[in-house]
């Protein structure tokens, strides 16, 4: 019996004494002593908190050669590093890696960026890119019921006048049939998965995802050919003038019978579409080109540095960007940057697809012969019109009617 | 309507120059990613 007791009061103040002191201690100089420098159960609640974690803990502790036992002793070939303490080294990039293959990432073994990028990319891109998309055809299908195509106020004349010579339209056309083939290989690859396998099944798609992929990075020279041309021919018609205030703030006839505001060759919402165009244009042949070159043309360090200059980001509560990027990273974000651009892209662009073809009553005829009634010319482009006809064109006046 | 097939046509032609081309200038993945010590054949 009095050993019994004896063994349960050592017991007892081994359970009550000793350990509560040592954890206080611990939780003090080190939270991680109890857990012998692993991470805790607090640091992986935090994380799924969506806090910020230091994790140098663990970025650092990669072992040392310094601390190798002796070369014949046991472990001694591990060099001081043990199996976890390699990975771990792998896991954050930090050891030397030499890789048979070559490139400028074959060092990289393990990145955790990728589910990060896989997350967004079947979640909120594909989600509100698809409502944005929707949203727009939903926005124009109520505006056709409502206001229907929009017809010539006069009655047509049967004369012509030249609005777009033959380059113009070539290059209107390079960049409009390289965007359009560009922009559905863009959607068969987000949506593929959910859309078209069940459909087509995995082995056909396969095939249209590969055809996809060739058209999608050779077509891409022809887009950014066209997007150079057209900004060359028409960047001097789209600086803004006084103009253009009067055509926005009737909303340019658009909504109104009977209404139509005086413009040059270009109106307001053509300024705006051609100024969307040049900028969105850029933006996603610069991060299309970073992604066509494999970690060759890494764009989003860079781009972040000279944000952070700007203050710009601090500002709106994002702290400091970034500003090192590991290669899988940079692709990583030129390919979700690519993609949102896109998005805002096609959607700008179908609405102008639909005024330049069903929405609007002669409007194609600009793009498809060149030529356009005399009356539509007065009616949409009446300063241009006047324009041209005094100022010796009416060689480009015909009497034939527009197609 | 002929500037517009004309166009078509031309981004058929531009897409076949740019594969051929790039393909022949070292950019395809076998010669970007693969050194002497890959065998791929």
């Amino acid at each position: 019996m009095m050993i019994n007791r004896f063994l349960a009061l050592c017991l007892m103040l081994m359970l009550l004494v000793p350990v509560p002191a040592a954890v206080n201690a611990q939780t003090a100089d080190d939270p991680r002593a109890a857990t012998g420098g692993a991470q805790t159960l607090d640091d992986i609640l935090a994380r799924q908190r969506g806090e910020a974690v230091d994790d140098t803990f663990r970025r650092d502790a990669t072992g040392s050669p310094d601390t190798a036992a002796g070369i014949a002793d046991q472990l001694g070939t591990l060099g001081g590093v043990s199996d976890p303490e390699l990975w771990r080294a792998l896991r954050y990039g930090s050891t030397d890696i030499r890789a048979s293959s070559q490139g400028p990432a074959t060092g990289i073994l393990i990145q955790d960026g990728g589910m990060a990028w896989l997350a967004f990319r079947a979640g909120p891109l594909a989600h509100w890119g698809g409502y944005l998309l929707l949203g727009m055809l939903a926005v124009l299908a109520v505006f056709y019921l409502l206001r229907g195509k929009i017809r010539l106020d006069g009655k047509a004349t049967g004369r012509t006048i030249q609005r777009f010579s033959a380059v113009e339209r070539f290059a209107h056309w390079l960049l409009a049939g390289s965007f359009v083939v560009l922009g559905l290989t863009g959607l068969f690859t987000l949506f593929g998965r959910v859309a078209l396998i069940p459909i087509f099944g995995k082995d056909a798609y396969s095939a249209m995802a590969i055809a996809g992929k060739w058209l999608h990075n050779n077509i891409a020279w022809a887009f950014m050919l066209g997007l150079i041309l057209v900004t060359i021919f028409w960047i001097a018609h789209n600086i803004p003038n006084r103009h253009d205030l009067k055509w926005l703030a009737v909303g340019g006839g658009l909504f109104t019978k009977g209404v139509h505001p005086p413009a040059k060759k270009f109106n307001a919402g053509q300024k705006l579409i051609f100024w969307s165009v040049v900028v969105l244009g850029l933006s996603i042949s610069a991060s299309g080109v970073s992604l066509l070159f494999p970690f060759e043309l890494p764009m989003f360090a860079k781009t972040f540095a000279i944000l952070n200059g700007t203050g710009l980001p601090q500002a709106l509560g994002y702290g400091e960007l970034p500003t090192v990027l590991g290669p899988h990273q940079e692709m990583q974000l030129a390919q979700l940057w690519h993609s949102i651009v896109a998005f805002v892209f096609m959607a700008l662009i179908i609405a102008h697809i639909y005024l330049g073809s069903v929405g609007m009553e002669g409007a194609f005829d600009a793009m498809g012969t060149g030529d356009v009634d005399v009356q539509w010319a007065k009616e949409h482009h009446g300063l241009w019109y006047d324009e041209v006809a005094h100022a010796g064109g009416d060689a480009k006046i015909a009497d034939t009617p527009a197609e | 309507m002929k500037s517009m097939y004309l166009a078509f046509l031309a981004i058929a032609v531009i897409a076949v120059i740019a594969d051929i081309g790039l393909g022949h200038a070292g950019f395809s993945v076998e010669d970007v990613t693969a050194g002497p010590a890959v065998r791929l054949d």
